[in-house]
């Protein structure tokens, strides 16, 4: 077990330089740079940069050098002083910016993800257990629409009744007094009276897809022998229904985590700039735009790592909860 | 030696007072189309210390008659009327048709009163939790014990099943028992709280049979040191005849006759019975057709000759210098356990798998003699067009999305043989030839019976003129009284098409209906080879010997398991910490 983590781990360098490589080149392939950008966005305000600031400006992020020099410039700051770069657009160290956005992105992400389990998985179960009753009914009518409704346009219509009907400001996750305001309790209290919204709204159609999931694993381990088995030992149906075809429907949430950990900075883009949420999705996009290639390089790096990372943690995960991987 | 066999014998009940009653059941099961009953007004009683086997095919209600006793019905199925007595030893009594499935009062009664084994081991054990676990959890159910004290007493039940090291068999999951094992470990949990009735629903069908007859005798000397009462779901006569008191016959669920075994076996009143007990005793002999055959030349060249094929799977020797020869029009048996090799030589001589050494001399029509071992390409298109396998499994081994008719037409179809109106017609014959009517050629395998599957399959087979047949267990998903027609339908082929068959089942009975001679094979060695009734009754090599001695007798005055023995390879290592390895236990 111990070998196969660590021959994971080293396997992990190589893959990380070739894909950071790639996003570099990826970034760049795009005809032009960020002066480019700059220029054209100062243009439209009818400025007018001359060759030689754009030149100067080019010579001092770097960019007149050949794409292979700037991409081991900017591997080697990462390696040897964990110095991501400096973000063009921003005028401030990489690493900062996106420090700052992931901790929110990382609260709002788990608050989601256990209200989707929270009520996916009891729905899922009672949904295989009265297989074809009123109930069931209700919930698959309920998860279809939960899953056939775009969340951009669940988070605009909420935000409309939650604004005319309501009088409630309901975008971002801090009111304007907090959004500058160093962290305190009040600040804290601030987010979480806002959180609900984005949370629902990024629940409803995860928990529908779960709910679907969970209740197939579950039909498929409903008339498995074994439950037989317990049912005829005298156990109660509760009892039996949570340790034995619950334990073994969960397995494949656990292989998901290997994408929900990327899904942290990529996922939810649209809702995060609809509801105009200070997460590291719309930065991400911002900062590809802008070709702001230090930034935008430096967030696929770190969806390339959590990729690899989720991967590992939940084979792992797999093996300690399920024998047959563990010990075969 | 164990704390069963220390319990005082029960109080003797008063005389004619039974364990359970049964009556007038009625099991249905509603449908859209109406309510199908399962079990159909049935009425039994067993006796404490009796065993009460309930046979009939696939479809007869057995099984839901022992479901029903613990309300462990499958949804939807539901008890609509008649009785279930349970008396207790301490006088009172239950209806547990009366009962809510979901009750207190019937959780009670399951797995304390009535404890069941099901068919197949492995799944009726969680996969995920420890062998131990399971059968704590039962003694801490019901008998409030600590957790130290059922894990003691767990090891003890382990002990008296015969498992070695039991307490570290007690920390290993189900998938590391072998099958005898794993069936040993369900006894265990279900003699935890020491039931008064065991209901074992088929519980050997799943095993070997030199396992099969293991866990026979470990129940019933279970059964005379606790006293309890079993009842026996089987759909094997043999089986029946080997160790029950009394019989009750079930077909289409309702009750076709019932009464002491000695009486359904030498004087069977109702003729469903008669017929059931009669395609046993047509396994004890040759078939007529052969017998009306004329003697096979044992001096033609072989069609097939196999020598020294090996084949490996990692380090596990799957065919071990295996060498045999099949003449023209000849039915080669190869019988075996379950890993034994038997159906890996099957698909070696088909090229599904490539030998690892050895070689395949087969004869082709024109008399030319090919390697089949080293075919490639085209020359292995034509060859296999004259090597056709017939699988074991009617229902797995037929497209679903297919018709009968594109099902049969394939082969013709992709070698480019025929199509169109030729093609229909063809088909059409050779679903005549194989006793279906072709007037059903458009339906979908579903609406086929298992029996008619397996017609289906064979007119795949044959479609190609091929000259040899594997069949691979090809009748054992089958009931017996559908097996004859099968086997019949199989001989009367190579009658008409001059076939030769490679015959691999595990059911001697069948090998020596169906076979001219037989192979036998144990851990990829084949052992013995010889004429079928040479083997069959009189064999050399001691495995074989062993394997006919565990063979159960369709004769109730016949029980005499004394010359019963397992076969004990002699191997130089036999590691005794292996909980795999069969051969530490009797």
């Amino acid at each position: 077990m111990l070998k196969f983590i660590i021959k994971r781990l080293l396997w992990m360098i190589p893959s990380l330089f070739a894909v950071s490589f790639l996003a570099f080149v990826l970034i760049q392939l795009p005809p032009g740079d960020f002066v480019t950008t700059y220029i054209a966005t100062l243009a439209s305000s009818n400025e007018v940069v001359d060759q030689n600031t754009a030149a100067a400006l080019r010579e001092r992020f770097g960019l007149d050098q050949s794409m292979l020099v700037q991409y081991l410039k900017w591997i080697w700051g990462i390696l040897s002083r964990g110095d991501f770069g400096i973000s063009f657009e921003w005028q401030q160290p990489v690493s900062g910016l996106i420090w700052e956005r992931m901790a929110l992105t990382l609260v709002l992400a788990l608050a989601s993800l256990i209200a989707t389990w929270a009520i996916a998985l009891p729905i899922g179960v009672y949904s295989a257990v009265k297989k074809y009753s009123i109930g069931d009914y209700a919930f698959t009518a309920f998860t279809f629409f939960g899953l056939s409704i775009p969340s951009f346009l669940l988070a605009l219509v909420l935000m409309y009744i939650a604004a005319v009907e309501f009088g409630a400001d309901v975008g971002g996750l801090f009111s304007p007094e907090y959004e500058t305001a160093p962290w305190s309790i009040a600040k804290t209290l601030d987010l979480l009276s806002r959180l609900w919204l984005p949370v629902a709204i990024l629940a409803v159609s995860s928990t529908a897809s779960l709910i679907r999931v969970m209740r197939a694993n579950m039909l498929d381990e409903l008339p498995k022998p074994y439950v037989t088995t317990a049912r005829a030992k005298g156990l109660s149906e509760f009892r039996l229904l949570i340790k034995y075809p619950l334990r073994i429907a969960l397995n494949p949430f656990i292989s998901t985590i290997a994408w929900l950990l990327p899904n942290l900075i990529s996922g939810s883009v649209v809702v995060a700039i609809v509801l105009n949420l200070p997460t590291a999705a719309p930065l991400l996009l911002q900062a590809l735009m802008a070709q702001d290639m230090y930034l935008a390089g430096a967030f696929v790096l770190l969806i390339c790592a959590l990729t690899l990372i989720g991967s590992l943690i939940s084979d792992i995960l797999l093996a300690l909860v399920d024998p047959r991987i563990r010990l075969e | 030696m164990t704390d069963i066999l220390s319990i005082t014998p029960r109080p003797s009940m008063a005389a004619g007072k039974t364990l359970l009653d049964v009556k007038n059941l009625v099991t249905e099961f509603p449908l859209r189309t109406g309510i199908f009953k399962a079990v159909n007004d049935i009425s039994f009683s067993i006796e404490p210390g009796k065993t009460l086997c309930v046979v009939g095919e696939s479809g007869s209600g057995k099984s839901v008659t022992a479901r029903s006793i613990l309300q462990i019905i499958d949804s939807p199925g539901r008890i609509a009327s008649g009785s279930i007595i349970l008396n207790r030893q301490d006088g009172t009594s239950v209806d547990l048709a009366r009962l809510d499935p979901r009750s207190k009062a019937i959780r009670a009664v399951r797995g304390r009163d009535i404890a069941m084994i099901f068919q197949e081991p492995m799944s009726s054990l969680s996969p995920v939790h420890t062998v131990g676990d399971q059968i704590t959890e039962v003694l801490r159910l019901h008998l409030n014990m600590s957790k130290a004290q059922a894990r003691k007493e767990a090891a003890e039940l382990l002990r008296q099943v015969e498992i070695p090291n039991p307490e570290q068999a007690l920390d290993r999951y189900a998938f590391q028992y072998s099958g005898g094992m794993r069936q040993r470990a369900m006894i265990a949990m279900a003699l935890a709280c020491k039931p008064q009735l065991l209901i074992a629903d088929e519980p050997t069908t799943a095993l070997d049979v030199t396992t099969q007859a293991e866990i026979l005798d470990l129940i019933k000397r279970l059964q005379q040191t606790t006293g309890m009462a079993v009842l026996f779901i089987t759909h094997d006569m043999g089986v029946v005849a080997q160790i029950a008191d009394d019989v009750l016959v079930m077909h289409h669920g309702v009750i076709k006759e019932y009464g002491p075994v000695d009486q359904i076996f030498h004087a069977p009143k109702d003729p469903y019975t008669k017929m059931l007990i009669g395609s046993v005793l047509k396994l004890e002999q040759k078939a007529e057709i052969r017998l009306a055959r004329p003697p096979l030349d044992t001096t033609a060249e072989p069609i097939l000759d196999i020598r020294n094929l090996s084949m490996h799977f990692g380090e596990m020797k799957a065919l071990n210098d295996v060498s045999i020869a099949l003449l023209p029009g000849e039915t080669l048996g190869i019988v075996g356990e379950s890993g034994s090799g038997k159906t890996t030589l099957g698909r070696s001589i088909m090229r599904l798998y490539d030998p690892a050494s050895g070689e395949m001399h087969y004869r082709r029509a024109d008399g030319r003699v090919v390697d089949l071992a080293r075919l490639e390409g085209r020359e292995l298109k034509a060859a296999r067009r004259e090597l056709r396998m017939v699988f074991q499994d009617p229902f797995g081994s037929l497209n679903p999305r297919m018709t009968v008719a594109q099902v049969i037409g394939e082969p013709l179809l992709v070698n480019g043989l025929s199509k169109g109106k030729e093609l229909d017609e063809r088909v059409c014959h050779l679903m005549d030839q194989v006793g279906l009517d072709p007037a059903g050629r458009e339906r979908y395998p579903h609406a086929f019976s298992g029996g008619q599957r397996q017609r289906i399959g064979i007119a795949r087979a044959i479609t190609l003129n091929p000259r040899i047949i594997v069949a691979d267990e090809a009748t054992s998903a089958l009931d017996v009284s559908v097996r004859f027609q099968v086997l019949d339908l199989l001989m009367r082929l190579q009658d008409e098409l001059k076939l030769a068959y490679i015959f691999i089942s595990h059911d001697i009975g069948v090998i020596r209906y169906m076979c001219d001679r037989v192979g036998v094979m144990y851990r990829g060695r084949l052992v013995e080879v010889g004429e079928a009734d040479k083997v069959c009754n009189n064999p050399d090599h001691p495995y074989t010997q062993a394997l006919i001695s565990a063979i159960p007798r369709p004769d109730p005055r016949d029980r005499d398991r004394s010359k019963r023995f397992r076969y004990i390879e002699p191997s130089p290592h036999i590691d005794p910490s292996n909980v795999k390895n069969r051969s530490s236990v009797r």
